[in-house]
């Protein structure tokens, strides 16, 4: 709502809000503590004691790191392809009036959208019965693309929208080329949307386990790892200690990604069409 | 001529040309994606559909390629059709619970908080849904766990005899707490709520202070000004978010195998049917069936002026 409320808000509504964020972080809390316990097989709380020995059992087990770098493998190439395709889509789409273009902004959406299993199956489906590919590191990479893409293509249509049309005729005024209006241009107004898309792209391929349940081939990716030895009764915060991990590879980067988002809408680079600064909105993806 | 006039030649008749030519701008630039998009993935879902008309034999297994409706009408069997029943009403369930619990913090967010302070509740509700779901889950079983954290602090309160007490009731209860459906039902709610409250605090965002001023001006007290002003302009937010608590419902299969009974959910299901069974027919039928809801509920969505909110 623009108008801020002055009058503050009731004490039902702080306390109800506080219980949510309470909520959202209660699990968290409780992963990184069990991480700690003691106990091999069971997770009493309070933990009868604290240690760091999961860390070194779940740092020697290779298995772990051969999960760890496919993963790292596939949401890096993931992640480029998007950028390359999620760009070119929304250089497209945005401001061109074209046959099929309302439809193709919905099928855009689709793959984050529809149930993951509808995407997993179906590629699957795709690359084993019509294809006949192998399935492994590449049909891995061939799933996560196709849901990857939207969220780079939202981050730049968002900053599309707010980039002057103006700044681009000027370049043509002055003489630059198509390719160097490109380059000169465009790319650096586009450079922190399509960091910040690249590395939600990245962070949403590194955790995903439903499309990758049936785009894999053999070798597991970490969500996969983690989901194999989760009903073992032996060493069970190790499971702990890896999803510290997994959670950690994600959040530090799309958190970094936040902060670049919102100072460079904040430092103003004068592009924005409306005068005023828009408050940073990523679009919301789906797992 | 150098070759450093030559390239910049090229490139200005490359420019030039596309100039010119603003359709084989275009061209270029959708061929990529629409090729994977298009191509590769609604084509596998066409693929899919032509699948769910195949049948499977059923002594040797195969894949009978002959147009039937035989494995839709399998659907129909009492068994099938309890899942589908199942999780449907198990999606509805959490995406009124997420409804519910993200509505004070969401219009918190957009009413109260300074701008400052919204950022930060913004990047509070958003780590969560970045870190991976698996792990979320995960530590619901340790604080669903007999000698758990919850038991603990219900134990402390006294109050373990209710939790007892809920878990023994007909159709949600269970042998124990990761046994029952409630459990299964906090889970989705925890893991998709962040989907809900971003949505519903963009829509509410947009709602001008005004407003409400004009309202209770003209009389209305909260509760009226609430249902007739705050709720209708909410709508678009809360239908976004319901896309996706309905969508991720609709196709987990990982959560029913670490919470509730052996009652098998629609994601399971094609899970199983695919994986174990090998009966890839049914599996995409059983798909279909997810996929047409959502495509029901993408167009209401899209009337309800959803997809700005998204």
């Amino acid at each position: 709502m623009s108008a801020r409320d002055r009058t503050g808000a009731g004490l039902g509504l702080k306390l109800a809000s506080i219980a949510v964020v309470l909520f959202l972080y209660f699990p968290l809390a409780i992963i990184v503590l069990y991480a700690f316990t003691t106990q091999s097989s069971s997770f009493t709380f309070p933990p009868p004691g604290l240690t760091l020995e999961w860390f070194r059992v779940a740092f020697a087990r290779e298995d772990m790191w051969e999960a760890f770098r496919l993963s790292l493998l596939v949401a890096a190439v993931s992640a480029g392809i998007a950028i390359l395709l999620g760009s070119l889509l929304a250089g497209a789409v945005y401001r061109s009036r074209f046959f099929g273009r309302e439809a193709l902004a919905f099928i855009i959406v689709l793959p984050i959208a529809l149930p993951g299993i509808v995407t997993g199956i179906a590629l699957r489906s795709t690359i084993s019965g019509v294809l006949d590919v192998p399935l492994g590191v590449y049909t891995i990479v061939l799933g996560h693309t196709t849901f990857c893409i939207v969220i780079v293509y939202n981050n730049v249509v968002a900053r599309l929208r707010r980039m002057s049309p103006n700044v681009v005729e000027a370049s043509a005024d002055l003489g630059a080329s198509g390719w160097q209006t490109l380059r000169h241009v465009i790319l650096p107004n586009l450079a922190t949307a399509l960091l910040a898309g690249g590395v939600l792209a990245f962070a949403l391929s590194f955790d995903e386990i439903i499309v990758t349940t049936f785009t894999r081939g053999s070798a597991p990716t970490l969500p996969i790892w983690i989901f194999q030895v989760l009903f073992r009764p032996r060493n069970r915060p190790v499971t702990n200690v890896v999803a510290l991990i997994a959670v950690t590879v994600t959040i530090v980067p799309v958190l970094l990604a936040q902060m670049l988002a919102r100072s460079s809408d904040d430092a103003g680079t004068g592009m924005g069409a409306g005068g005023s600064t828009p408050r940073p909105r990523q679009e919301i993806p789906a797992e | 001529v150098t070759q450093r006039e030559l390239r910049s030649g090229v490139t200005a008749a490359v420019s030039g040309f596309f100039y010119r030519h603003p359709w084989a701008k275009l061209l270029l630039l959708l061929l990529p994606a629409v090729l994977w998009l298009v191509v590769l993935y609604l084509g596998s879902i066409a693929g899919l559909l032509v699948n769910s008309f195949w049948s499977i034999e059923e002594f040797t297994g195969l894949i009978d390629r002959t147009f039937t409706l035989s494995t839709y009408q399998d659907l129909w069997v009492p068994s099938n059709r309890d899942i589908v029943l199942r999780t449907l009403f198990m999606a509805a369930a959490v995406t009124v619970a997420c409804a519910f619990l993200a509505f004070p913090l969401a219009y918190y967010m957009a009413r109260y908080a300074s701008r400052r302070g919204r950022f930060v509740l913004y990047l509070l509700v958003l780590m969560p849904l970045w870190s991976s779901y698996l792990v979320r889950a995960l530590a619901w079983r340790q604080i669903f766990a007999r000698e758990g954290v919850l038991y603990w602090g219900l134990g402390k309160l006294g109050l373990e005899g209710v939790l007892d007490t809920l878990i023994q009731a007909p159709v949600v209860g269970g042998s124990s707490l990761i046994a029952s459906k409630i459990s299964l039902f906090v889970v989705y709610t925890y893991l998709w709520l962040p989907f809900m409250i971003l949505p519903v605090e963009a829509a509410l965002e947009r709602v001008p202070g005004s407003f409400l001023e004009a309202s209770s001006d003209l009389g209305a007290r909260p509760g009226l000004t609430f249902r007739r002003i705050v709720l209708p302009l909410a709508k678009p937010g809360l239908i976004a978010g319901s896309i996706f608590t309905f969508s991720l419902t609709l196709g987990d299969f990982i959560l029913p195998t670490m919470f509730g009974s052996s009652e098998f959910y629609l994601g399971q299901q094609v899970y199983t049917q695919i994986g174990v069974v090998g009966n890839t027919p049914l599996a995409a039928a059983f798909t279909f069936v997810a996929m047409a809801i959502m495509i029901v509920y993408l167009m209401i969505a899209k009337r309800g002026g959803a997809f700005e909110s998204l």
